[in-house]
């Protein structure tokens, strides 16, 4: 491997990148095993030695949590690979999840200088490198004696507040309303993108910090926000993800064989319906598959189906390839594996047949206008070009709106017109006490920007339980709108 | 985990278990449900309330063995722990003074008709019971629910026991006979609160009738539960249980109910 054993940096090895491994398409979709096999050890020293160590590194400005990139790529690259791991875990608890699922080549990896002259650095995947290969973390578990924080969700913003400020001493109880841990990254995520294992090694790591779990609670029915004060909890802290499926109102979406993509990767992922029926929850295996949506989840839908053993998936987006949200990688991902694509194209009925499952899906054809609001180019129907393709299963991936458990429940919360969360930069909500992150509040869209907020919220959460001056002082700076 | 404290045998596949849940029971409210999980490969199911214990901390379901996951609970006892149990989900019936109210219920809809007629009694209604059954030995709960009802009608197809038909014959002819009814409330089969529907359109008595749809989370997440409603589609975990019955499309219930009966023989077979 090039420059693995060469202690000297030649131009060539700066520029080039290392890839990762990947598993072939045409296996990796008989089972939902890991795609992406990381870097081997040589690789990692190799693509480790690229950095070139910028002394005001902009990587570590655009992550979120604010890792100390080029640090931990140095321990890499001298092979203390504990320690890399434990420079990861500072600012970050679940580095082998966002190893993984972070979206590098928008953040750390954009704004990487090597950029100019070739290739990023590959930083999640050394990222991924030194987490999964780290075997025992150091654990500085300070005695319990400042505040008792209530933190609800266990998805990405909930493991990060919760690690943080149990670091920090604070006893922290995390009420789960499913009966896993994890949150989105358990049943929104597949795990031929997140293993179960590596999620479930991360979360035993919080578990080991001190971190209390219950699951089976959910917050808005089992207890409310009011219930966790009466119960002596000085903060409550809301990450209780987005959970309120998009759907398109159009005709027919309640037949059988639509699904939401959250109903159908909560069936294959929290509840395994793809070992069905070793396990009991089933799931509809449709021949011709259309999943409406560009994002991330619509790709992980399709890519699922194609696993299950549908024949012909077909991801249907009215905008083009160039506009949609998923991660390029994803993209490429699900067209190697044989996902269609259908761009400039938008269902406006879907048909179903005597027995009321899906038909088939009446499109028209879209054309692309001057940019809209969102900056993006805004999509037109073009007339009389409606036709109709044959499919007998239907994903809607188009999004999701907050939950309204908390909400209802929760009075003097205040959220937008969509139901968000509103919070300031503290991550403070309009009750006292209460912060909020991830995807309860508007515009937190990937896992790495909720831990961002979770780090925030649990940063101000220390200072409000350890200092009187942050007591007194009145709760908010200014009133919400 | 959660123990299963009390075990009864109500009828030929009917059980009722009384499991230990003290968060659930303290915020127990009539119409409201479960989801329980029953081992680690076990499916999420919802079980209505049939009742609960604040002091022993404890709620009652009452299920007929039906599929894989209600057979297998059903084969549990006293001593055994379900996995997971999850609740009280759902929005609470309405509770406040009509005047006189009919509950229409069949199978083992009249357990979890139970604590919404002993709580409309409580708030001063007259409470009138039409309760029906394919035949007298799936009868349950007659004498449970007597006390808290001013008039009782039992039905039964085959005529075993009660009036012989079904619970729509009487309700139409309590009705014919001209007798005021404010308020309809149906719990059972589908197919059964579809004709309840009918009936009370015709005679316009406000009626709701408590959906029971396939669920996964009833968090309002997975969007399974949907149902159509007055022209709009509503999650039933979470804007439901209850719906105005003159409004719900019976129909695209019935039909999202049948969504898995192929899979659901597959996963039965596997099981015995």
């Amino acid at each position: 491997m090039n420059g693995a054993t060469s202690s000297k940096t030649s131009p060539k090895s700066t520029i080039q990148r290392h890839q990762v491994r990947k598993r072939s398409p045409t296996e990796r979709i008989r089972d939902f095993d890991e795609v992406s096999l990381g870097f081997e050890l040589s690789q990692a020293l190799a693509e480790a030695k690229r950095c070139l160590q910028c002394r005001d590194p902009p990587c570590v400005r655009k992550c979120p949590v604010e890792i100390d990139i080029p640090r931990f790529i140095s321990q890499i690259k001298e092979g203390d690979f504990e320690s890399a791991a434990r420079t990861l875990r500072e600012k970050n608890s679940i580095p082998a999840v966002t190893g993984r699922v972070c979206p590098q080549e928008r953040l750390c990896e954009a704004s990487c200088v090597l950029s100019n002259i070739g290739a990023p650095i590959a930083i999640g995947a050394l990222e991924r490198f030194a987490a999964d290969t780290s075997k025992e973390y150091d654990l500085a578990i300070p005695e319990i004696s400042l505040g008792r924080v209530a933190v609800i969700g266990s998805g990405p913003a909930g493991l990060t507040v919760a690690s943080d400020l149990r670091r920090l001493g604070h006893e922290v109880t995390v009420y789960e309303a499913l009966h896993e841990l994890g949150g989105v990254l358990t049943y929104g995520i597949p795990p031929f993108r997140l293993p179960r294992d590596i999620l479930t090694k991360e979360i035993k790591y919080i578990e080991r910090l001190g971190v209390r779990f219950e699951k089976n609670v959910v917050i808005g029915r089992t207890l409310t926000i009011d219930e966790l004060f009466d119960m002596g909890y000085d903060a409550v802290f809301i990450g209780s993800g987005a959970g309120s499926p998009k759907f398109l109102h159009i005709p027919g979406e309640n037949l059988n064989a639509v699904y939401s993509a959250n109903e159908f990767l909560t069936r294959c992922n929290l509840m395994r319906a793809y070992k069905f029926p070793e396990y009991d929850t089933p799931v509809h295996i449709g021949d011709r598959v259309g999943v409406i949506g560009g994002g991330n989840v619509a790709m992980d839908a399709a890519r699922t189906a194609l696993r299950l053993g549908s024949r012909h998936v077909t991801v249907i987006y009215r905008r083009t390839e160039k506009e949609m949200p998923a991660r390029i990688e994803e993209i490429e991902n699900a067209k190697s594996e044989g996902v269609n694509f259908m761009t400039l194209t938008s269902p406006i009925r879907i048909i179903g047949d005597e027995r009321g499952y899906v038909r088939g899906l009446e499109c028209v054809r879209m054309k692309l206008v001057e940019p809209d609001s969102s900056g993006r180019k805004r999509p037109v129907e073009i007339k009389d070009s409606n036709f109709t393709l044959n499919l007998d299963m239907v994903i809607v991936a188009i999004g999701q709106g907050p939950n309204p458990l908390i909400r209802q429940t929760t009075p003097e919360l205040k959220t937008d017109e969509e139901g968000y969360i509103i919070v300031d930069e503290r991550c403070r909500t309009s009750k006292r006490c209460v912060w909020a992150a991830g995807d309860a509040i508007p515009e937190s869209e990937t896992v790495i920007e909720a831990m961002g907020g979770g780090k925030r919220a649990a940063k101000d959460i220390h200072r409000y339980l350890t200092y009187d001056s942050a007591r007194n002082s009145p709760w908010l700076d200014r009133e919400f709108t | 985990m959660v123990k299963i404290l009390e075990k009864m045998v109500l009828g030929p596949g009917i059980k009722s278990l009384v499991i230990d849940s003290p968060l659930i029971a303290r915020k127990s409210r009539p119409g409201q449900f479960v989801v329980l999980r029953i081992s680690e490969r076990g499916e999420r199911i919802p079980l209505t309330i049939a009742d609960w214990n604040t002091e022993r901390g404890t709620i009652k379901i009452v299920f007929q063995e039906v599929g894989k996951t209600t057979k297998h609970l059903g084969s549990m006892n006293v001593g055994d722990e379900i996995m997971d149990v999850v609740g009280p989900m759902g929005q609470p019936s309405e509770i406040k003074f009509y005047g006189t109210v009919a509950i229409v219920a069949g199978g083992v809809g009249v357990a979890e008709a139970y604590p919404i007629a002993r709580a409309l009694k409580s708030v001063g209604n007259k409470v009138i019971a039409i309760i029906g059954a394919r035949s007298k030995d799936l009868l349950i709960m007659i004498d449970e629910i007597k006390r808290f009802v001013d008039e009782l009608f039992v039905t039964t197809d085959d005529g075993s026991t009660g009036r012989g038909g079904l619970v729509t014959d009487q309700l139409r002819d309590i009705l014919n006979e001209g007798m005021t009814i404010n308020r309809v409330i149906t719990i059972g089969p589908a197919i059964m609160m579809k004709a309840v529907a009918e009936v009370t359109r015709k005679f316009n008595v406000p009626t709701v009738a408590s959906l029971n749809p396939i669920m996964i989370d009833a968090t309002g997440m997975c969007g399974v539960c949907r149902v159509y409603v007055g022209g709009e589609t509503k999650f039933t975990c979470i804007d439901g249980p209850e719906f105005d019955a003159h409004k719900v499309d019976f129909d695209l219930l019935i039909l999202r109910l049948n969504m898995y009966k192929d899979k659901e023989q597959i996963a039965d077979r596997v099981c015995s």
